[in-house]
């Protein structure tokens, strides 16, 4: 068997990301509601500063340059990544690949 | 309780699951119908008529439609229906006895996106099934999961459903329901028995016994994760640990049913004026309907606890099933009639026979004349 040399994980911060295509988001007064077509999966993001991120996520290089241009204080972006990495988990978002 | 459920007791701008009856006609005769259905009403909506209530939801964000009846494959404008739904991008999922779903319509039904289908089946045999669901429909719904899997549509879609009301006949088959969901790459999902449409007469006989619902409560623990449900258990939630899903009851709030009228209830356990919100025909239509109608409203209002108050469990179970009640004949602010803690059945035995409300509406096929006998003299 040869050694396979695994590369580290990006950081989530460092990443650029996109709203999955196959992902609708719908406004709600407490944030709002991502439905995903293809896996039938429902999230509900609880707050309206992580719906203006994952926004904005497209028009950005990385989720932290998406998080700085949202002015989310630095005290408060692992919270974000937390929340963003769980919405990469789900599919609602993925890497941009362009 | 959450702030997120909190906020959806509340109500949001558009449901976030609609349930549609397409008609009331239907080829069985369940005798739990939610809708009593059997007879094609006259009023139905037209083709017309429906394509546009699509294009309100699909203008609201509505991401998905529950569509039952009735059989609503009886529809002659069923295929084009759920295409146009699909192609105005609300997803599809339909509740069938399957008689209508041979090797043809198999293969069609595979080949459209987002679409989803749920089979009703009520016992792992037909003499379970076809107690309730009538002579040979276990066959029919067996069959039509045969063609299913022959088309392939679980490689393509994903699992289809197969969809169980518990009683207190099949309770005792959970596992082998989900054995045979198993073995055709399906899911299963097991819902509520409610006392709605001909359900009314025939929930006192065929509802779980007490010791049934802990049996249900303690399958649904061990299994809740991979089971559907509808949300509809959570009024066993007061024996302990919550199940899985929001545990709120979203009539109104988060869910409503569209009758094959148009005519907006608050869910489709509540076929009845009392929970009429009004209907899509309506100037303004479904979306002010949704958005603006006194029932739902009110619905959306912090419900009293009532009797309950005092019960320590209310927190967990949220005084149960609205329509349960309502359709036994028990306040609104009380207990479930299956409250867990024996409070519904003492309740049950203080309703005066007859007094409780009846389902507003009826399109049961009419008692079949006897047969006369030509006799010679």
């Amino acid at each position: 068997m040869t050694a396979v040399d695994v590369p580290a994980p990006t950081p989530v911060g460092a990443r650029a990301l996109e709203l999955h295509p196959q992902v609708a988001l719908r406004p709600e007064p407490f944030g709002a509601l991502a439905y995903h077509y293809g896996t039938r999966r429902l999230v509900f993001l609880k707050h309206l500063d992580v719906v203006r991120v994952v926004r904005s996520l497209g028009d950005h290089p990385t989720l932290t340059a998406a998080l700085d241009a949202a002015g989310i204080a630095a005290d408060r972006h692992p919270a974000f990544e937390r929340a963003i990495a769980s919405l990469i988990e789900s599919e609602m978002l993925r890497d941009r690949t362009r | 309780m959450t702030a997120l459920v909190e906020q959806l007791k509340g109500g949001l701008d558009a449901p976030i699951c609609l349930t549609w009856e397409l008609t009331y006609a239907c080829n069985l005769e369940c005798v739990h119908c939610l809708s009593s259905s059997g007879r094609r009403d006259p009023r139905e909506l037209t083709t017309d008529e429906a394509k546009a209530v699509l294009d309100e939801l699909h203008a609201i964000q509505v991401f998905y439609i529950n569509i039952g009846g009735g059989e609503p494959m009886i529809r002659r404008d069923f295929f084009e229906l759920v295409d146009y739904a699909i192609g105005r991008g609300i997803g599809v999922k339909f509740s069938t006895n399957g008689a209508f779903i041979d090797a043809e319509k198999a293969a069609r039904l595979t080949a459209m996106d987002y679409l989803d289908i749920q089979i009703s089946l009520d016992g792992t045999d037909a003499t379970t099934n076809d107690a309730v669901r009538g002579a040979g429909s276990y066959d029919t719904a067996r069959r039509a999961m045969d063609h299913l899997a022959a088309a392939g549509f679980v490689e393509r879609n994903g699992p289809f459903k197969i969809s169980v009301v518990v009683t207190r006949h099949n309770v005792d088959q959970l596992d082998e329901f989900k054995a045979l969901a198993d073995s055709y790459g399906a899911q299963l999902r097991v819902t509520r028995l409610r006392p709605s449409g001909r359900g009314a007469d025939t929930w006192h006989d065929l509802h779980p016994t007490n010791d049934q619902q802990r049996q249900i409560y303690r399958w649904l623990l061990a299994h809740g994760e991979q089971v559907l449900t509808g949300d509809s258990f959570f009024h066993l939630n007061a024996l302990g640990e919550p199940l899985p899903g929001l545990n709120l009851c979203g009539a109104g709030r988060v869910v409503c049913l569209i009758d094959p009228i148009g005519d907006v209830y608050a869910c489709p356990f509540v076929i009845h004026d009392q929970f009429k919100a009004g209907s899509v025909r309506d100037h303004g239509g479904f979306t002010k309907v949704w958005r603006e109608s006194t029932l739902f409203r009110e619905l959306r209002e912090p419900q009293s606890a009532g009797a309950c108050a005092s019960c320590g469990s209310y927190d967990a179970c949220q005084g149960g099933c609205m329509a349960a009640k309502f359709f036994t004949g028990l306040p609104l602010d009380g207990p479930d009639p299956e409250c867990v803690g024996g409070d519904g059945e003492l309740a049950l035995a203080g309703v005066t026979a007859g007094s409780a409300p009846r389902p507003s509406l009826d399109h049961s096929k009419p008692p079949r004349p006897a047969p006369v006998h030509f006799i010679r003299k």
